[in-house]
């Protein structure tokens, strides 16, 4: 529960001004929520994963479905609110704004097998648990979401991050967040050399090393010490971001925010006593001195779904994301499995907003087909992020797949543009948006 | 931007501040118009008196409201940035007048009960 709304009835009914304000432009964003026609079938649908893929999934089937078999196989009791992430490593939240139990979001009337997936076997629709359970399918939903490849950065150690070694890593969930939090917090009182990345590997959330990065400096500049500082950003390529319109605002903006960018730099290993990090630059490595460094890993598909036969053979090899068509998210070699969120391999969208927009599409094809009828609705790769830029102030940027801006509210929140609405809607009115689609209600 | 539908918009709100709250808030807002609405009815007009206390109150009522907003979401006046941020802020303020002043009526109203003397 919010701190702010349990106190006077008054001061709760201002933030309710404050909410109509932000929530009612957030909500005018939102997809539908699932039609009341119920369809009548005995088909046996399993669910893998219950992060927002799969409990809002689940949810939208038990209330579209009439005597489906609905399976959610998750082994986490606990669901992270991971788009707060950010703002727990920022000081922002605690780490418990981002933490609620799997069973809190799971609809009645199905079953939830408390263990992992060991294997898929799409030929003979099968999937076996870690618990050697062997759950057989007529459709199967894929929304595992991705796993943080840790192993990879040689050196680095999880259990370590925190003031001590000036090393962060918030993506890594709430507590490894809030220690994020404690070393950008001790190291922005006294100033000295931040350093961000981002893997070469596709990611969840794109924008989140950039928007650390801005709030980083913007922490260094409240306390006096950006002066005595240096900032470095490294990209993995010549880019900042994908779409080349955002990618010339960033470029413009860490230029206005005096941030060193340097490009074409791999992470491959951290010292963490000595705080240096190698990246592979080209043939050769460079070396980079830190007192402050957010580590983000490569990202890859879980190694069960890696090892099914679901994996694109030709395109992203290294990382496994599965073969779904980018429109229908329908796989395009069994077309009795579907993908949600960051599992697919899409061009775009491993973003909670691009989940939103999942939800709605493989719904329509399953639910039709159930039905007899065929589905007709589509996924154009929306993609949101409000780029915080500093606290109190983000763009919210919202593109598609062929990296055109698609704002949700032409003419009055422009997307380039650094805004304290965009702030307000990622502070305020992002987790409640967030909540509703896991029930299925947005 | 898609469909939008009320039962969405309830559903974003009941999760932003909890079922109960919300309808409470709700159900707070209704009860203060209703109360509006009855001493309209049983004064048979405005007290001017305390509608002039009412207005009075609206600045009150509208700094309150910008300040309150601008300290949850952790912002400073300076964090505005465009035409939208200003629109939303006075937005905020014309609202904090308006429930404030309709507020401080009918507290007026019903602490003292009947008629002003120069109710009209």
């Amino acid at each position: 529960m919010n701190p702010f709304i349990d106190t006077a009835v008054a001061a709760a009914s201002r933030r309710g001004f404050l909410g109509l304000a932000a929530g009612g432009l957030a909500l005018a964003a939102t997809t539908p929520g699932p039609a009341r026609a119920e369809v009548r079938t005995n088909a046996r649908i399993l669910i893998l994963g219950a992060g927002a893929g799969g409990a809002a999934i689940a949810n939208r089937l038990a209330e579209r479905l009439d005597g489906a078999r609905i399976t959610v196989v998750d082994g986490k009791t606990e669901h992270w609110y991971q788009p707060g992430l950010t703002l727990v490593a920022a000081g922002l939240r605690p780490a418990g704004y981002t933490r609620s139990a799997n069973s809190d979001w799971l609809p009645g009337g199905i079953t939830w097998v408390q263990e992992h997936a060991a294997e898929v076997d799409p030929d003979a629709q099968v999937v076996r648990t870690t618990g050697g359970q062997r759950l057989e399918y007529d459709y199967l939903i894929v929304s595992t979401g991705l796993v943080l490849d840790w192993d990879a950065v040689e050196g680095f150690d999880l259990d370590r991050i925190g003031p001590e070694t000036g090393t962060g890593a918030h993506y890594a969930g709430p507590d490894h967040a809030a220690r994020t939090w404690a070393a950008m917090d001790a190291f922005t009182d006294r100033g000295g050399h931040a350093l961000f990345s981002r893997p070469a590997t596709e990611m969840k959330c794109a924008g989140a090393p950039l928007k650390y990065c801005f709030l980083t400096d913007d922490y260094l500049r409240r306390k006096g010490t950006r002066e005595a500082s240096r900032i470095t950003y490294a990209a993995h390529n010549n880019a900042l971001f994908s779409v080349p319109i955002v990618n010339a605002k960033l470029d413009l903006l860490m230029r206005r925010q005096a941030v060193d960018v340097v490009h074409g730099h791999v992470l491959r290993s951290v010292d963490m006593d000595r705080k240096v990090a190698t990246f592979a630059t080209g043939e050769t490595t460079t070396d980079i001195g830190y007192d402050f460094f957010n580590v983000i890993p490569p990202q890859r598909a879980p190694q069960a779904i890696r090892a099914s036969g679901l994996s694109w053979a030709d395109r992203w090899t290294d990382q496994g994301w599965i073969e779904v068509d980018m429109q229908t998210l329908r796989h395009a070699r069994y077309p009795n499995v579907f993908g949600i969120g960051d599992i697919n391999g899409v061009p775009k969208g491993k973003t909670a907003a691009s989940v939103k927009w999942h939800l709605p599409v493989v719904e329509d094809h399953l639910v039709s087909e159930l039905a007899g009828r065929e589905g007709t609705a589509t996924f154009n790769g929306y993609t949101s992020c409000p780029m915080i830029t500093r606290v109190g102030r983000a763009m919210l940027i919202e593109f598609d797949y062929q990296d055109n801006l698609v704002p949700s509210f032409p003419g009055v929140v422009a997307p380039l543009e650094e805004l304290w609405i965009s702030w307000l809607m990622k502070e305020v009115a992002l987790k409640a948006t967030y909540n509703a689609m896991l029930r299925g209600r947005a | 931007m898609e469909e939008f539908s009320l039962s969405t918009f309830l559903a974003v709100f009941e999760e932003m501040f909890g079922t109960w709250l919300f309808w409470a808030m709700v159900g707070v807002a209704a009860l203060i118009t209703l109360a509006y609405a009855f001493v309209l009815i049983r004064d048979h007009g405005m007290g001017m008196r305390r509608f002039l206390l009412a207005q009075l109150s609206m600045p009150v009522g509208a700094v309150a409201a910008v300040a309150f907003v601008l300290w949850v979401t952790r912002s400073r006046v300076v964090d505005i940035g465009g035409p939208i941020d200003w629109i939303v802020l006075l937005g905020v303020a014309v609202l904090g007048a308006g429930g404030f002043s309709i507020l401080v009526y009918v507290a007026q109203s019903l602490i003292r009960g009947g008629r002003d003397s120069d109710a009209t």
